[in-house]
């Protein structure tokens, strides 16, 4: 069966959401639109909108490509999605908050203890402790994949330290540079106001005692760091220092920067720097990307630290096939969105089951990320099978499983025109004293004819992605 | 108010990029020189690799002096941390850590040098293209200059730029003058013979200011007057005293923006003061040699002192 396409029905009807864009792009000039794809890249290349591959010395840094025909989402659609998005980030915050604290779901029986107990993402240092303005997860990148007309699942919940945001928002940024008669004839719902959101949402959790306007910084791991281009953008968008380790230490109970003025104390901090690189002193002794103290102070209720230390575990592979229960639980109502049914690799009848039919299946790494060390069952050869069978037999506790989704294909620009290529989606969520989500979010396409793996690091691409403001 | 890191990362950026411009200037007279038969081209080079202060690190690796060898250790040898390729990489990587302080159009400008520069000096510069390229590199720097004048706030961002700009202007001056200090004394030649002439004219053209001489000066080639041009004329954008009053405006705002004087103010304000109560005769008697390298030292010193003010040290 084929997959479900976005724009094109299986009749070769055009699906609503884009029929404007089917008539303009019918009255476009191909060659127009190959210049305009180069133009596209030039810009990226220009404004050094890239990103590094570890381990790939070569290209240091590289271009995320970027197709310019956009994903389009119906307002009656991003209703739907919005609300379940919304009721699964208030039970992420409800389950950190309780985990750390009287653990009541793991009372209740709903889930096994021993995920927590010997699972590195579970922080000790968090029990018993409350973050500023209760909030865990302030910044959320949701990933949602579609299957049908009316059928959408969360692949993960990116509840660390998500990242994409800055595509999302440069994605349009250059549309509306290469086609603003597009947006004169389609209503797309704005994301450009993503930036003032983050700082509001972040001064909005500033700790009890900060007076006046909070001082934010962005912590980044800094330049060699993959993601650095986006930290920059941020901190620039919000018009607040980026910072390193090196910037920061502790003075008379309070995180300071050095500056050109003497040290100024800072009051939230948006870190991009992992849990277990942020403080010396309480993690990883190596470390020269944190602030030794830092865990103290935040302790002691003088900074607040965005995404609360402790968070990943809301997040972690191995607590994702758990989801429907954490959202019934806490919100009490059953989840908007769907999980994908995952199969958990510890238990010796699933194994058994995942090993007989590894070819039908993606098998992931419970701690992994970014598409790295997984099988994708379908398009993998007998012999890489065979090979991820041992790896899986040595360590079952290591892996989970999931049917191979058809997911949604939208069109792409190609030599040869238009084609179908599988996509996803991960909006951006805020959380403070109340919850912000931006009408779209990234959406990552295999360029790959038939390819199911979208992430940047291996080959995937990225598009607008519009909201009809319908 | 920026962080510490910032302001280094400003003043470092543009410190390598007046220095990646200021070797292409060196390699351009250098070419000059060797063109003409009169010349000892080998020692001219060494005296190229002498002004670049890259001498030692030069005579490490290679045994002789030519034009290929020279050019390409100063153009394309990531292990000469000064050469232009290197100071590219150097500037943009400080561009990329201070990218939050710069305008998109000072950014792209410094991003569109290092690439269009990583792709010229991929491979070796044949002599026959050396004009070409050298002539490329200065039109390069010449646009992140007009990106960043034409778009950057006049603030402490700013002026941490400058400082670094003119803190390098100022050592590279000084360092071409006393590389050559002995052609200018007129003890050794007070009439000019035709390779004195190709001598001056070879100081003058490494600050590119062979043509302003003759608009402020005389057709005729004097060292005295050379000397004067390019230590003491307050017009000469490459001069000394034009430096440092570049370098004690910049810091006269910082002190006024932070409410705050350090040393390294009174320190720049009495260099200033030395440059423009002094005649160039009185240089000449009191030894070119030694004004030139306590400038040097001072300037360097000078540096230490404003990294130590501003809290990037």
């Amino acid at each position: 069966m084929n997959p479900f396409d976005e724009m094109i029905k299986t009749g070769g009807e055009v699906r609503p959401p884009y029929e404007q864009l089917k008539c303009w792009l019918d009255t476009q000039n191909p060659e127009r639109l190959a210049q305009k794809s180069l133009d596209a890249e030039n810009v990226f290349r220009k404004t050094g909108i890239t990103f590094a591959v570890y381990g790939d010395e070569e290209a240091a840094e590289r271009l995320i490509p970027f197709d310019i025909i956009p994903r389009i989402i119906t307002g009656n659609e991003w209703r739907r999605l919005s609300q379940g998005i919304e009721q699964r980030v208030m039970a992420l915050n409800a389950f950190l908050d309780d985990i750390y604290h009287r653990q009541e779901i793991i009372r209740a029986g709903r889930i096994p203890r021993e995920l927590f107990t010997h699972n590195d993402a579970y922080l000790p240092e968090m029990v018993g402790f409350r973050p500023p303005g209760n909030v865990y997860t302030h910044i959320i990148g949701v990933d949602i994949v579609r299957t049908e007309e009316n059928q959408f699942y969360v692949l993960e919940d990116n509840a660390r330290t998500p990242s994409g945001v800055s595509y999302m928002l440069e994605n349009r940024e250059t549309m509306m540079q290469l086609f603003p008669e597009l947006f004169q004839q389609i209503k797309v719902r704005p994301v450009e106001t993503y930036p003032k959101l983050l700082r509001q949402s972040l001064a909005a959790v500033a700790p009890p005692g900060c007076k006046g306007t909070p001082t934010i910084a962005v912590l980044t791991p800094g330049i060699y760091n993959s993601a650095y281009f986006e930290h920059a953008f941020l901190a620039d968008q919000m018009g607040v220092e980026l910072v390193e380790g090196s910037d920061l230490k502790i003075e008379n109970g309070k995180v300071v920067m050095r500056t050109t003025e003497g040290n100024r104390a800072i009051d939230v901090l948006y870190r991009r720097v992992d849990d277990s690189f942020l403080d010396p002193l309480t993690f990883r002794r190596d470390s020269a990307l944190g602030v030794a103290g830092i865990m103290d102070v935040y302790r002691s209720g003088n900074i607040t630290i965005a995404n609360a230390p402790g968070t990943g575990i809301a997040d972690d592979k191995a607590l994702y096939s758990y989801m429907p229960e954490i959202v019934e639980f806490y919100t009490g109502r059953k989840a908007i969105l769907e999980n994908v049914p995952t199969h958990r690799c510890s238990e010796p009848d699933t194994l058994k089951y995942v090993l007989e039919n590894l070819s039908d299946l993606v098998v992931k790494e419970v701690h992994g990320s970014g598409g790295y060390g997984m099988l994708v069952g379908p398009a993998a050869s007998k012999k890489e099978c065979e090979a991820f069978a041992l790896k899986l037999k040595a360590n079952p506790k290591n892996y989970i499983a999931q049917p191979t989704l058809a997911l949604s294909t939208t069109p792409i620009m190609t030599e040869k025109g238009l084609a179908p290529r599988h996509v996803d989606l991960r909006p951006f969520v805020l959380v403070s004293d109340r919850i912000r989500i931006t009408p779209g979010g990234l959406t990552r396409v295999a360029l790959k004819e038939g390819s199911l793996v979208v992430n940047s690091s291996q080959g995937g691409g990225t598009k607008d992605t519009w909201v009809l403001d319908d | 108010m920026l962080l510490g890191r910032t302001a280094n990362g400003l003043y470092w950026m543009f410190r390598y990029i007046e220095r990646a411009e200021n070797m292409a200037r060196l390699i351009d007279a250098g070419l000059r020189m060797a063109l003409t038969k009169t010349s000892d081209a080998p020692e001219e080079w060494s005296s190229v690799l002498m002004s670049a202060g890259v001498k030692i690190g030069y005579d490490s690796k290679y045994k002789e002096y030519n034009a290929s060898l020279v050019s390409d250790f100063l153009l394309r040898d990531l292990s000469n941390p000064s050469s232009v390729m290197a100071c590219v990489e150097t500037a943009r990587s400080n561009a990329r850590m201070v990218r939050t302080a710069l305008t998109r159009e000072a950014w792209e400008s410094v991003n569109e040098t290092w690439m269009v520069l990583k792709s010229t000096l991929a491979s070796i510069i044949p002599e026959t293209d050396l004009p070409r390229v050298l002539d490329q590199i200065k039109r390069e720097t010449a646009i992140i200059r007009g990106a960043f004048h034409g778009t950057m706030l006049r603030n402490e961002i700013f002026n941490f730029a400058r400082i670094g700009t003119f803190i390098e202007r100022a050592d590279n001056t000084a360092r071409i003058l006393d590389v050559k200090y002995y052609v200018l004394l007129p003890s050794i030649s007070y009439v000019g013979t035709t390779l004195d002439n190709f001598q001056w004219e070879s100081i003058l053209r490494s600050v590119s200011a062979h043509r302003s001489y003759r608009w402020v000066y005389d057709v005729e080639y004097n060292p005295v007057n050379i000397a004067d041009y390019l230590i003491l004329n307050s017009r000469m954008p490459r001069s000394l005293n034009f430096c440092y009053s570049n370098i004690v405006d910049n810091l006269k705002y910082l002190a006024l923006d932070y409410g705050k004087r350090h040393e390294c103010h009174d320190m720049s304000e009495g260099i200033m003061t030395r440059l423009e109560n002094n005649e160039i005769r009185t240089i000449f008697d009191n030894g070119l040699h030694e004004f030139l390298s306590d400038l040097i030292y001072q300037t360097n010193s000078l540096s230490s002192k404003i990294a130590h003010a501003y809290n990037f040290d």
